[in-house]
């Protein structure tokens, strides 16, 4: 059994349609890449399987169960949660309260609040952050934003990590830090799947990539197989 | 040095004066006029009213202009059970029936954003004053009640009672968990929904528990009325007047609306019983727009702000350009 499975996946945005008939699955412990054009449907996906939308017809299980038609706390509370592509930080409360909440209300085990308090400071050491905790989040820098969300998606104890273009609008070394703390967290033991347009990061860390193009899946395979992949380069890569 | 700063700050300065004040008023009706326990009645009752207010709109940022349908809904309470039973039932009553309508109406409402939520609120008083009035005509055909009356020392201290209860309720929310996941919905829903956060459940039930307040100061006010009808009892004035305190004094914590309470409410009085009568609504719309315009977060944002200007300046005059 697969940790998450799609099948025949469809959602339509009046008469767009936005993700056509996908099928996809990840296993535990992989970190699977999403990729394609702007546009293609991505975080169309990432909102259906994190169910903030639901789909016009298929299916999507998370560790067995069918998540289709449940809320998006609920998915968060079996073990999936997410960071967004603009992000979305609750920017007048402190550091450590965003990642407080999360622990609080996120994750499964129901934390007291001193044990909610210690995880969110274990993972703000974790992610770097420990000198910012009592700052309010709005006056992090971008980089420091993004290390936060996925903080704070952390502090639900997922199973599943949803990142949605974590190193858009980073710089160089902002990239490689990050790219090294999605290599930690796989370590931990939670699976990832990630939206990126940085392809050095995409091809180094992915077990496996999943390409999308007008909502349809054109290629699936790994990293190798995908630069070799005749119709990814003609609709992505380019020559 | 230090240490005694400290322990001014974290006993002295936070309780104390509080304290003070509530005790200074707590003996009101010993030392003071009878005119001044009237005018302290309307005090307590707009700090109530805009403290309840602000557990739900003050955190979520949903407008809400429905505190008069629930404060009238408190009133009816009062009229109907009034005679039958011992008071402070029928103020558990009202609070308790505000509770469940707000509960329903929550449920219907809150997928609304911004002046929709703030519209279909306000939609509710009219709906529930014509409804009335059309009921009692044509089902009773009477028009209104009477209600038991109490003196006015028996209902400030039943008021008094009552802000002590909203205070120490909205206090307990903040800092709890609720009030953690309240603030983030009020400052993004959609990501507080996706970190686990029961969204609609923690907004409807914040909402009537905000409402059972406004619900029992309803039935409390209304033995000052002897008489009621559905226009006296949904007075649309009930929902503005406690957002304009809260938004004016800043929701910030809980001084900003009982001082915003405090200002508006005596304003009030000077106006409407002076020659100025007629510009009441006019300065109370003007000081609306302009607080909402220039001082997001209130007077006290405000003072807080140049409080922390002077002692920057004071304290580290040259590290900060």
């Amino acid at each position: 059994m697969h940790l998450l499975q799609g099948d025949k996946v469809t959602v339509n945005f009046g008469g767009l349609v936005a993700v056509s008939e996908v099928d996809f699955y990840t296993d535990t412990g992989e970190i699977l890449g999403l990729i394609g054009p702007n546009g293609a449907g991505k975080t169309t996906l990432f909102n259906l399987i994190s169910a903030a939308i639901k789909p016009r017809s298929g299916s999507i299980t998370f560790k067995g169960k069918n998540i289709t038609g449940m809320k998006p706390y609920q998915v968060c509370r079996m073990g999936m949660s997410r960071t967004f592509q603009t992000v979305k930080v609750f920017g007048n409360m402190s550091v450590l309260d965003n990642v407080r909440l999360a622990s609080l209300f996120g994750n499964p085990q129901k934390p007291s609040e001193s044990e909610a308090t210690r995880e969110a400071s274990e993972l703000l050491e974790f992610i770097g952050l420990s000198k910012d905790a009592y700052l309010s989040a709005s006056e992090l820098t971008l980089a420091n934003q993004k290390r936060l969300e996925m903080a704070r998606a952390l502090a639900a104890k997922p199973e599943l990590l949803l990142l949605d273009e974590l190193m858009a609008g980073l710089n160089q070394t902002e990239v490689s830090d990050a790219m090294e703390d999605i290599r930690q967290v796989r370590d931990r033991g939670v699976t990832i799947i990630m939206i990126e347009h940085v392809m050095k990061a995409i091809m180094s860390i992915c077990d496996r990539i999943i390409v999308l193009n007008y909502g349809k899946k054109i290629a699936e395979g790994t990293p190798e197989e995908i630069v070799k992949s005749k119709t990814v380069i003609e609709v992505y890569l380019g020559e | 040095m230090d240490l005694k700063n400290n322990f001014l700050k974290k006993t002295g300065f936070n309780w104390g004066l509080p304290l003070v004040i509530f005790l200074l008023i707590a003996f009101l009706p010993l030392y003071g006029s009878s005119y001044n326990v009237t005018l302290f009645i309307y005090f307590l009752l707009y700090m109530t009213l805009a403290v309840a207010w602000t557990i739900f709109s003050g955190a979520t940022g949903y407008i809400s202009l429905a505190t008069a349908a629930f404060y009238g809904l408190g009133i009816y309470a009062a009229a109907l059970f009034g005679e039958s039973m011992p008071f402070i039932f029928v103020i558990f009553i009202g609070g308790a029936a505000s509770f469940v309508l707000a509960f329903l109406v929550g449920a219907l409402t809150l997928r609304l954003k911004g002046i929709f939520f703030a519209m279909f609120t306000f939609g509710l008083v009219l709906l529930m004053k014509e409804v009335l009035y059309w009921w009692e005509l044509t089902i009773e055909s009477v028009r209104g009640y009477f209600v038991v009356s109490y003196s006015n020392n028996a209902i400030f201290y039943y008021l008094l009672g009552l802000l002590l209860v909203t205070i120490i309720v909205a206090y307990a929310m903040s800092k709890s968990k609720y009030g953690l996941a309240l603030k983030s919905i009020g400052e993004n829903e959609e990501a507080a929904d996706h970190i686990g956060v029961n969204v609609t459940l923690v907004k409807i039930t914040t909402f009537a528990i905000s409402a059972t307040f406004m619900g029992a100061a309803g039935v409390i006010m209304a033995s000052k009325l002897t008489y009621i009808d559905p226009v006296i009892a949904f007075n649309p004035m009930m929902s503005f007047s406690p957002a304009l305190m809260a938004t004016f004094g800043g929701m910030g914590n809980l001084y900003g609306p009982v001082i915003g309470a405090v200002i508006f409410t005596y304003l009030q009085e000077i106006l409407t019983t002076g020659t100025l009568k007629s510009y009441y609504m006019l300065i109370f719309g003007s000081i609306l727009v302009v607080t909402i315009m220039y001082l997001p977060r209130g007077i006290l944002g405000l003072f807080q702000q140049l409080w922390n200007r002077f002692r920057r300046v004071k304290s580290a005059p040259t590290s900060r350009g």
